[in-house]
């Protein structure tokens, strides 16, 4: 190791090119030495090239496959490029290739967290277009599995936060609640997570007799551990520090970009879907829609965790509210015939028959409809022309504004705070790529 | 507030606004001539009375066989009077170039990109038009309607990256 005359070191010639040492004084050996000649030495400005980063595809960081290119000065982001799309499946192209009804399972697959949410949001803009109306049953059992989803969207958030901010324990207390709520749903519609439960014109199955208590008691124990995580997150120095102030972006700036959802309202802009044009039976439910006012990590991370409030609340008000009835409209045009009347009736065989192989016709013409996902306004743009398939099936991702908008959040921040905005905004990389 | 908003715009663009229209469910629906999508936006804007402060969504459709064979949707929002409208604005395939809204609403950025992407359609205007969900040497626009179903991409070389060690190297597309 080379060292020059005032013994405070020189170059290293050995090191590689690039690492650390390279081009730096050579470490001395001796404490006594270090403290007299590094004497300001730690708050000296790095002077470096810029740096370009390739944080993913694949990275334990990243959220699903994103490529985030980073021009980094030492440690702060000078630009950001993101490159997505390693997750398309050509979901538009898929459904305009199939019938009406085949798209279910193509949404479960976009937020695959909260696949009931999808389902809603697509039968809503079908249903638009055949000025259907359904039975008031099917709706709350829409809304009840719909707000059961949304918890689990935003305890995935809240855990995935508290992982990559290095609290693991809160990783495992969400994703226990996680898979309690996924036990109920699967008690209602046989999968955890894709879980193609509506259909056009109503939902696939009615509830079990003894659900309900089981739900209430489900959500019992969800709030115990969600009352757990708030207190290990919400006052911890760590978290606070790492989210506090990180990741901002402005009401202006959010509207501009288009966000929807609990990163908009964490800017302070209260709009929710629910209460601005209330779809299914949402004007029947007390609920309040919780806002923010620094638009940081901070911030959209307490959103989840008062949504996760609200929708326990409205999941015990539709369980109350709730009472028997139809489950589907009886209209066999849209859904299919109950298997007796297929096997003994012409009538019902012919329906059956049409609709697997046709599709439902849903009458020409052009709808969008939009609700509120867990992560913002869900919309779908369809074109119908008259027949069993969609001519067009556009998908306005919720997550889709908040990601293109990551270069400009994380510009001039830390390598680090990208992780957190990173979280914060939940990015799902099934919806966002399609 | 519904007539209020086609009112207001026929108003004040004659001949470029046409064919109001309440679409299924009571949506507000427009046509806009291509021409003037960019000025209509800016107006729609800025007028207080109007102000519609986002666009959560832009889409394209390719009609085949009908001329003008592409539109694109523009499905506005304004959070100030909890209004909607849809501007639908008819494309010949002859002329794809129409003015972008992205000086606009910057979220518009990422949503021509894809109608870029997806259908060909090229925004003149837009800062930064590449593909995004597709790569940059795919061949064609896959959610047009002559898109086949089935078959095979050409083969892509590998691209070469500027070495982050040694300098750059050859420029590449992240420069």
């Amino acid at each position: 190791m080379a060292t020059d005359s005032h013994g405070m070191g020189g170059r290293d010639p050995q090191a590689t090119p690039g690492s650390f040492g390279a081009g730096e004084p050579a470490r001395p050996f001796e404490g006594q030495h270090h403290a007299r000649g590094y004497e300001g030495a730690l708050d000296a400005p790095l002077k470096g090239r810029q740096m370009v980063v390739n944080l993913g595809p694949s990275h334990p960081a990243m959220h699903g496959v994103t490529r985030a290119v980073v021009a980094l000065e030492g440690e702060t982001i000078v630009e950001m490029k993101l490159d997505i799309g390693f997750l398309h499946r050509g979901f538009e192209k898929s459904c305009e290739n199939v019938t009406w009804g085949q798209c279910f399972p193509y949404t479960d697959r976009l937020n695959y967290v909260s696949s009931i949410l999808n389902n809603v949001g697509f039968a809503l803009v079908v249903e638009k277009l055949c000025k259907m109306e359904v039975p008031l049953r099917a709706r709350y059992l829409r809304v009840l599995t719909g707000e059961l989803h949304r918890i689990c969207d935003h305890l995935t958030l809240v855990a995935a936060m508290g992982l990559e901010l290095g609290a693991m324990t809160v990783f495992l207390y969400g994703i226990e609640a996680r898979d309690l709520i996924w036990d109920r749903l699967t008690e209602i519609c046989g999968a955890r997570l894709t879980s193609n439960y509506v259909r056009v014109g109503g939902v696939s199955r009615d509830c079990p007799d003894d659900w309900p208590a089981k739900v209430e008691q489900t959500l019992a124990r969800v709030a115990e551990l969600r009352e757990t995580i708030d207190k290990l997150l919400t006052r911890n120095r760590i978290f606070m520090d790492r989210t506090r102030g990180t990741g901002v972006i402005s009401r202006e700036d959010a509207l501009d970009f288009g966000f929807t959802g609990p990163c908009l309202r964490a800017s302070g802009e209260p709009y929710d879907i629910r209460k601005a044009a209330p779809y299914l039976v949402y004007d029947q439910l007390d609920f309040d829609v919780p806002v923010g006012k620094n638009g940081d990590n901070f911030d959209r991370y307490l959103m989840r965790m008062e949504e996760m409030r609200q929708s326990d609340r409205i999941v015990r008000q539709c369980l109350r509210q709730m009472e028997p009835g139809d489950i589907v409209v009886q209209d066999f045009r849209y859904v299919l015939p109950p298997k007796p009347q297929v096997y003994g009736t012409i009538e019902g065989l012919m329906a059956h028959f049409k609709l697997v192989m046709e599709g439902i016709k849903v009458p020409a013409g052009e709808a969008y409809s939009y609700t509120e996902a867990a992560n913002g306004e869900l919309g779908f743009y369809a074109v119908s022309d008259g027949g069993g398939r969609a001519y067009k099936l556009g998908l306005r991702a919720p997550g889709w504004p908040m990601v293109a908008a990551l270069p400009h959040m994380t510009k001039g921040a830390l390598l680090a705070d990208l992780v957190p905005t990173y979280d914060s905004i939940n990015m799902i990389g099934g919806e966002v790529e399609q | 507030m519904a007539k209020a908003v086609l009112e207001a715009l026929a108003a004040r663009f004659p001949g470029d606004v046409y064919e109001p229209y309440e679409g299924v469910g009571g949506d507000d629906c427009i046509f806009v001539r291509k021409s003037e999508i960019a000025s209509v936006c800016r107006f729609l804007k800025t007028e207080p009375a109007l102000a519609f402060n986002m666009a959560p969504y832009i889409t394209a459709v390719d009609y085949l066989g009908v001329e003008p064979r592409f539109e694109v949707v523009y499905n506005l929002l304004s959070t100030v009077h909890n209004h909607r409208l849809r501007l639908r604005v008819k494309v010949p395939e002859g002329d794809l170039e129409l003015p972008s809204v992205t000086s606009v609403w910057r979220g518009a950025d990422w949503f021509e990109r894809y109608c870029f992407d997806m259908y060909g359609l090229k925004f003149r205007g837009h800062p930064d038009l590449r593909r995004l969900l597709m790569y940059d040497e795919f061949v064609g626009h896959p959610l047009r309607k002559d898109y086949p179903l089935r078959g095979r991409q050409p083969l892509v070389k590998e691209r070469e990256i500027g070495d982050i060690f040694r300098g750059p190297g050859p420029a590449g597309r992240d420069g």
